[in-house]
């Protein structure tokens, strides 16, 4: 079906065409210990020919040593990477991995079930179009299932596969599959997911993966592979405002003065007018410079080089947008947190927050409440400790342009980073945006959770629906 | 305004390209927070590819780093003479090191092995030349579809002072936002070619014209057999058995590194389309023809925790 075809089938130039003009698609895995998510994993790489032979003379060493399918060949270990992990049989850290069919390329985030979950899943979902969660048709749905379904909808995916998995060791059961699916439909409707597809599988066997499973006669749907085929992407799906976070100046010479960037959302075209955020200075754009020529319009996931009319003062962490849609101005953030430092979060706590390209001074103002990570019901909480979803509110040591998270993934997202260790403390996405200085000249509405996104098709809603926000 | 302009509202962007729009929004930002930054040049196709998308992201501006190749002194001649061909042709900055002891000492991949020789002529020369200089950022072209272990690191990846790589202690990296903050005496690998697998840089080679050494290529070269590998005789340091005259034989490289580690593969396969066809039906992995990679199980992780590439 979708494997990769040969040069001579076709010729050469109809396949390289091919090849060059595929989309991409990014998804993550997860699922608790066991469900079988690396051999999953394994299964979509074996059976689309991207194993080569000396991988699985490598895999039939390693399995006779490492494998935990009693000296079968063990596919978990084609991801399992690291030493620890093949000795312990366990994944420890987000592993990224990529196949091809000739119609599209996949970049799968491969996430552990258990330790730092919060932060490894979190990591994973907020680049991912698609989540494809695990299931093991054995023991059903459990409060890891919960956890990572509430966890991927937080983070704005919209779009699952439930993979049951294992169905081989339940008989296939048709009662099984459908008891499993209307539990997770009942659990998963405040999340507001666009699409759950639910396909009965066995990763080990390789039913329903890449190709048909013989063995359920009653499931007469797409595989797995089929369906990341045919799945609208994210982008294709959002209908944002410009934003250009400016990451560097270019200026090789007095006649050319650029600010690159990489187009957070939204497209834009010479002659658009645009305002440029702390400033509030507007101006028009003269050209869009790229290495290979200029271009007559740019939109979402391009870098480019934005030349504007005027001499404007604009440096690394301004955010250009167009000036119909301008961003708003605020020092004081209400943001919920995925905390991952070993020490807890409390309020005073002092740290750096990275938001698009620039870095500034954050200040824990409160702690408002924790999300229980199985309910998703908020509680009071005074602290967050170690993988704590929570939120609260940050004050900066000067003015910022953001949005809702929910209205945009890039302009609404942060890091915050300790200031002893340099690592990264938490992940953080922006709940609601009050202005605390208008962005002139342009009028400044204060944007809160009730701006519905235009076509995001009301997570928001869905997401107030389970907070009680 | 923009009305008049006849372009879509909404750019249908392919793989690759958004491969190449990540791989620059990854070398700007590392250049904005870099103090000192350089990237490291191999000269192989990846190289080829990072060196391409570097000089996209900063022009119509000069590339705002050197380059530095850590030269083992055992590359293929091919190799040295492209690489100073392209530095001319493009006016680069390109800093050549050599770990001086290893090379008094004799340290070759024929007397010593390619353990030793690794350790002494790579791994140990890039610390030395990383020291030196003082780089806080060292752009590399691994990408995570090579090697399991590679598949976890970062774009990002944080070194200690001794250079090494902890998994165990990796920051998050969520949306794309990149933490360049860094205690005292301590270092990044940035790797813009993370997300590319082995086709990705192929048809991107093949879609933007980037001139590669012409080893990939498949010609007749004098080679022989060693524990199943075709190693190619590049000049008079290797060492024949008695009587033994190299063949020639028509080969390509997947890989190049130094010559006595490096196998060839017997192809016909002379144009780019087809070595993206030999690519896509291939059953053994690029990494198949690197002696050093099976320096036992587990070998490139901890190459890569001694702060080998």
């Amino acid at each position: 079906m979708t494997i990769h075809q040969s040069p001579e089938a076709f010729g050469y130039d109809a396949f390289l065409r091919q090849h060059q003009n595929k989309e991409v698609l990014r998804f993550i895995t997860c699922g608790s210990v066991d469900d079988g998510k690396s051999t999953l994993i394994g299964r979509l790489l074996h059976d689309t020919k991207q194993i080569f032979d000396d991988q699985v003379t490598a895999l039939q060493r390693d399995s006779r040593k490492h494998g935990t399918q009693g000296g079968e060949v063990d596919l978990a270990l084609l991801v399992d990477g690291l030493q620890a992990e093949r000795e312990q049989g366990i994944t420890i850290d987000v592993a990224y991995r990529f196949f091809s069919t000739d119609r599209r390329s996949f970049i799968v985030a491969d996430t552990p079930g258990h330790e730092q979950y919060t932060r490894n899943m979190a990591t994973g979902a907020s680049t991912a179009d698609v989540a494809v969660i695990l299931v093991d048709a054995r023991h059903g749905l459990t409060r890891q299932t919960r956890r990572h379904a509430l966890l991927v909808s937080l983070l704005g995916i919209r779009r699952v596969a439930l993979a049951i998995n294992k169905m081989d060791l339940v008989g296939w059961s048709q009662d099984k599959f459908e008891a499993i699916v209307s539990g997770f439909q009942a659990f998963a409707a405040p999340l507001n997911f666009i699409e759950v597809r639910a396909i009965p599988l066995s990763a080990k066997n390789g039913d329903n993966v890449v190709l048909p499973g013989a063995a359920a006669t009653w499931y007469t749907d797409v595989p797995l592979l089929r369906y990341l085929e045919d799945v609208p992407v994210k982008s294709e799906e959002r209908a944002a405002a410009f934003r250009m976070p400016v990451q560097w100046v270019n200026r090789p010479n007095s006649d050319f003065r650029g600010f690159s960037g990489l187009i957070a959302s939204g497209s834009v075209a010479p002659g658009d007018a645009v305002t440029v955020a702390p400033s509030g200075k507007t101006s028009t754009i003269a050209r869009i410079f790229t290495a290979d020529g200029d271009l007559k319009r740019a939109s979402e996931g391009q870098s480019v080089t934005l030349v504007l009319a005027d001499e404007i003062d604009a440096s690394r962490g301004a955010v250009i947008a167009t000036s119909d849609a301008p961003l708003t101005l605020t020092d004081s953030l209400d943001v919920r947190l995925f905390w991952a430092a070993e020490s807890d979060l409390v309020p005073g706590a002092n740290l750096w927050a990275k938001v698009g390209t620039q870095t500034v001074n954050a200040v824990v103002k409160a702690v408002h409440r924790r999300i229980d990570p199985e309910t998703g019901q908020a509680g009071p909480a005074a602290k967050l400790a170690v993988n704590d979803i929570g939120d609260v509110t940050l004050t900066l040591d000067r003015q910022i342009a953001v949005d809702p998270y929910a209205e945009n993934r890039d302009t609404g997202s942060l890091i915050l980073i300790d200031r002893e260790t340099t690592d990264t403390a938490a992940l953080g996405l922006v709940q609601t945006v009050v202005a605390s200085s208008k962005v002139a000249p342009a009028p400044t509405a204060s944007v809160t959770a009730s701006a519905e996104p235009a076509r995001s098709g009301g997570l928001l809603a869905g997401l107030k629906r389970l907070f009680g926000g | 305004m923009s009305a008049a302009v006849a372009a879509p509202l909404r750019t249908r962007l392919t793989h690759l390209q958004r491969l190449e729009a990540e791989s620059i929004h990854i070398f700007r930002e590392a250049v904005a927070e870099a103090e000192n930054p350089v990237m490291l040049y191999s000269i192989g196709k990846d190289s080829s590819v990072l060196l391409h998308l570097a000089l996209k992201a900063f022009a119509p501006g000069r590339l705002p780093f050197p380059l530095m190749h850590i030269d083992t002194t055992w590359k293929f001649r091919e190799m040295i003479a492209f690489r100073d061909r392209r530095a001319k042709e493009l006016g680069l900055e390109l800093i050549v090191h050599t770990n001086q002891d290893g090379l008094a000492k004799g340290i070759g991949p024929v007397s010593h092995g390619s353990e030793v020789h690794t350790d002494v002529m790579k791994t140990q020369a890039l610390r030395q030349a990383l020291d030196k200089y003082k780089y806080d950022v060292a752009f590399g072209g691994a990408r995570r579809d090579e090697e399991a272990s590679r598949a976890k690191e970062r774009i990002v990846s944080l070194r200690n002072g001794q250079h090494r790589w902890d998994p165990k202690r990796q920051r998050a990296e969520p949306w794309h936002l990149y933490n360049f903050k860094k205690r005292r005496g301590e270092s990044f690998r940035v790797f813009p070619l993370s997300n590319w697998t082995e086709l990705d840089i192929w048809l991107y080679i093949e879609q933007e014209n980037i001139p590669i050494v012409p080893l990939y290529f498949a010609a007749e070269r004098p080679v022989v057999e060693r524990d199943g590998q075709l190693i190619m005789v590049d000049d008079d340091r290797f060492p024949l058995e008695p009587g033994e005259t190299p063949q020639q034989r028509q080969v390509r490289f997947r890989t190049l590194g130094c010559y006595p580690l490096t196998g060839a593969v017997e192809s016909p396969a002379a144009t780019l389309p087809e070595i993206i066809g030999e690519t896509l039906a291939a059953r053994t992995s690029e990494r198949q023809g690197r002696v050093i990679d099976k320096d036992g199980a587990g070998a490139m992780e901890r190459k890569k925790q001694e702060g080998y590439f």
